[in-house]
């Protein structure tokens, strides 16, 4: 089908530049600009993860071990900022530079300087952020969510507040940038209702992106006004209300946390068809299903505000609406599960991470619905619970989903294959000890132990010391990860095939391994029967 | 320039990306610096930010510049001017979210914490232990909270400046739409001639707007610090006023460009953009009239 689109002339002048500079820094192509992503993603999630270790360590043991209390905090509050802004968002941003142009069969993204600028604002804004922490008065420590009257009083609040306005901008852009591509740039025949699953999430979070970031910066601003300019937004003593920062905080805050996982939904429902050589089960219900949980993603941010004395006709209404998204999510991992049922298995590292995927994440949207109910939540607000419960969704959710999609799409972006072995040396290890790490997190919280402490009762003990031995150990198996994306990229002499997978479908496999520097010149010409979606039935 | 790759446009390299994103860090590196020296401490951050906005300047002139030229060299096909058309529409939508957490402030304010700062509803006991002897209101009676933060204050009339303001800004769409019919029957004068009444529009709007500020300040010590009333009139009506100085630097340009003969009545994207732009900031001074100013 698409070698017409593939042929000759990339090479030569068409090709990438030599200069070093201008190839990375002055980039138009959606694959390099990816990369960029990609690898600033790998960058961060390591100092995220570095932040994280520090805090196990501190809390391997009852009492004051290592660190100043203050630090702790801003390590908390750090990892946090790091991992959700500087590591998900843009790995996902970055596989869906890579991956959407080639999944809809088209050249490049569809507003290619704005995707460079994109990328670039991000390292600028990091450093910006992580500089507070060599400040006088030191970096932010009143937690990611930066409640007033707490994070007014870190000194160095405006640097993190512009930081924020500036990962702000590069989302937005980002986002419009993938709704014009996968509105405008679509091959002829690749009708909406026939894109791959990780376009369709991909659209319904840029455009969640658009609505919220705003929001946001918009949130921030008034903290910013508060500290240094003297307005009275959340200083109820001038009428204003510090919860009101809350609700517009968390407005932004709970879609946030959709677009960390609606793209990892769209990877699994590419990566699970491929392993398990069957079409998925539901492909309507699985698209109408994200966009349902989207929609509920609006009017359920009040629960995470349940504990700070809401009306009580708010706490039901929000409490009902947090529970009906478990009904579209029900029908995601349903379909999951069906479609591996009766299919031709296989268990790559892809799939392993895959269905881990999916049993993982289960288990943190079940602690979702206890922490729903408001009764309940009241005894773990604010508990390891929380903690226990977030990272299910985000690190056997968001980061498996991730690493999964980076083993599944490898072969393609470099040509060669990664090692098998070490892959599921990788996936074992990962599995292994981030239950480790989070499980007895969960003990903990129902136990009373509460979140953002450096010290604690000597009865939390044992499970805390399990915790931070899983930690280490999980930390430990990353590195594992990097090295088979080291040795797969510079190294590997096993050549890839153009469809690296035998299941796989979709029009990436249709371009060589490793795709060429301009894919699609020409629109390809597409056949129902070679898409992952090409035959839905009504 | 950009080239032609097979059925598409795909534009060439350009360093003005990493050039914003250095100015860009440039700017908020500066402004982060000054906010946070030591009172009385005389910083570098002023300077820096002053070299970040005049480098955000000379980006914005370069990039489009180029985009420009690229346009005039009819690179642009129909694909791009969809791509252009959609990010305008998108970033005029994260636009209207921006504005919607300030007025969400306003509506929070004035629904919920200032009534329940005076008993109403749950806020019950806060009124009984801190503030008892607070009766809340919105306005200049008790907008500024039940510790009168910034002092007593009187508001703005919405009948006088206020209201000729919004036929101002009223006008000033009218006008735009006839020079963007105008431009499409391909009379450049009628639309010099309308788009010039715009932009002058645009700036009496910022006149009164300026001249209102200055009599809150100096006569009615209404001001930025006054209490929730303060902060939200100041920051609803200040963002406001920023996007119509762009919106009115965006329409000069367009005169500019409408003078050099860049637009035809059926490439005028540029054109249909600031004007979108300008419809955009008329609504949400619309909402500003009504919640801000009458209610």
């Amino acid at each position: 089908m698409a070698h017409a689109a593939t042929h000759d002339h990339h090479d030569g002048h068409h090709g990438a530049p030599s200069n070093f500079f201008v190839r990375w820094c002055m980039s138009t192509n959606h694959k390099d600009i990816g990369t960029l992503y990609l690898v600033f993603s790998l960058l961060m999630f390591f100092i995220g993860g570095s932040f994280a270790m520090v805090i196990r360590a501190e809390l391997f043991k009852p009492g004051m071990q290592l660190v100043q209390p203050y630090f702790f905090n801003e390590m908390t509050t750090l990892h946090a900022l790091v991992m959700i802004f500087g590591a998900v968002m843009p790995a996902f941003v970055g596989l869906g530079n890579w991956m959407i142009p080639l999944m809809i069969g088209a050249p490049d993204m569809a507003l290619p300087r704005m995707n460079n600028l994109s990328f670039w604002i991000l390292p600028f804004a990091f450093a910006l952020m992580l500089s507070t922490l060599f400040l006088p008065g030191g970096g932010p420590a009143g937690g990611w969510t930066m409640y007033p009257p707490l994070a007014l009083q870190t000194d160095s609040l405006a640097y993190v507040v512009f930081a924020v306005h500036l990962m702000g901008i590069s989302s937005i852009m980002g986002a419009i940038n993938i709704i014009a591509t996968i509105l405008n740039m679509r091959a002829p025949g690749m009708d909406l209702l026939k894109m791959p699953v990780f376009v369709w999430s991909w659209l319904i979070t840029a455009f969640l992106l658009i609505a919220v970031m705003p929001v946001l910066a918009g949130a921030v601003t008034m903290l910013l006004t508060d500290k240094y300019f003297g307005t009275s937004f959340f200083n109820a003593a001038g009428g204003g209300d510090p919860v009101l920062y809350q609700h517009i905080f968390w407005f932004f805050g709970h879609p946030e946390v959709y677009i960390m996982i609606l793209p990892a939904f769209g990877l699994v429902s590419e990566i699970i068809p491929t392993f398990a050589r069957k079409p998925i089960f539901g492909y309507k219900a699985m698209v109408f299903a994200i966009a349902s949980i989207a929609f509920l993603s609006f009017i359920v941010w009040a629960h995470h505000m349940f504990a700070v004395g809401l009306p009580l006709g708010a706490e039901i209404f929000f409490m009902y609406a947090t529970m009906l998204i478990a009904v579209p999510t029900g029908v995601k991992v349903f379909n999951w599960v069906s479609t591996m049922w009766g299919g031709s298995m296989t268990f790559e590292t892809p799939m392993l991470f895959a269905i881990a995927f999916v049993i993982l994440f289960t288990i943190g949207g079940f602690s979702g619905l206890m922490l729903a109910l408001v009764p309940a939540d009241f005894q773990y607000h604010d508990s390891y619970f929380v903690v226990a419960h977030f990272h299910y969704v985000l690190v056997t959710g968001a980061v498996f989903a991730i690493i999964a999609a980076t083993y599944y799409w490898l072969p393609k972006w470099t040509g060669h294959m990664y090692s098998e072995f070490w892959g599921k040396v990788h996936f074992w290890n990962s599995v292994i000890w981030v239950n480790v790490l989070f499980f007895p997190q969960h003990f903990l919280g129902l136990a009373g132990m509460p979140r953002r402490i450096p010290d604690y009762n000597v009865a939390f003990a044992n499970f805390n010391m399990i915790s931070s031995i899983g930690g280490f150990l999980f930390g430990a198996s990353q590195l594992i990860f990097l090295g088979v994306v080291i040795h797969c990229v510079f190294f590997s002499k096993k050549k890839a095939a153009d469809r690296v997978w035998e299941g796989a479908k979709g029009l990436e496999w249709t371009v060589p391994s490793p795709a060429p520097f301009h894919t699609f010149e020409v629109p390809p010409v597409i056949h129902d029967e070679e898409l992952a979606h090409g035959h839905v039935e009504d | 320039m950009g080239q032609q790759q097979g059925a598409y446009f795909v534009p060439s390299k350009s360093q003005w990306p990493i050039v914003a994103a250095v100015v860009m860090f440039v700017t908020v590196y500066g402004a982060a610096h000054w906010l946070n020296a030591e009172p009385g401490e005389s910083g570098f951050g002023k300077t820096v930010l002053l070299i970040g906005a005049l480098g955000i300047l000379a980006m914005f002139f370069g990039w489009f510049r180029s985009v420009i030229k690229e346009s005039l060299a009819g690179n642009y096909n129909d694909q791009v001017d969809r791509s252009f058309r959609m990010g305008m529409m998108w970033f005029i939508f994260s636009e209207v979210m921006f504005f919607g957490a300030f007025f969400g402030a306003l509506w929070y304010a004035r629904s919920y914490s200032v009534p329940w700062l005076g008993g109403e509803g749950h806020g019950v006991l806060t009124h009984q232990f801190l503030w008892s002897q607070y009766s809340a209101a919105w306005g200049a009676t008790g907008g500024n909270g039940p510790e009168h933060v910034g002092g007593d204050f009187q508001t703005i009339a919405p009948w006088g400046l206020p209201l000729l303001n919004t036929l101002i800004l009223l006008s000033s769409s009218v006008t735009i739409t006839i020079a963007h019919h105008a431009l499409k029957a391909g009379h450049r004068g009628k639309v010099l001639l309308f788009l010039g009444l715009t932009v002058l529009l645009g700036a009496t709007f910022l006149w009164f707007q300026a001249h209102e500020y200055i009599e809150a300040y100096k006569e009615l010590n209404l001001t930025l610090q006054s209490g929730v009333y303060g902060s939200t009139f100041f920051m609803l009506t200040g963002f406001h006023g920023m996007h119509v100085t762009l919106g009115t630097i965006m329409l000069a340009v367009i005169w500019l460009r409408v003078l050099k003969g860049h637009f035809n009545k059926d490439h005028h994207f540029g054109f249909e953009a600031v004007a979108w732009y300008w419809h955009f900031v008329d609504v949400v001074w619309l909402g500003l009239f009504m919640f801000v100013y009458i209610l």
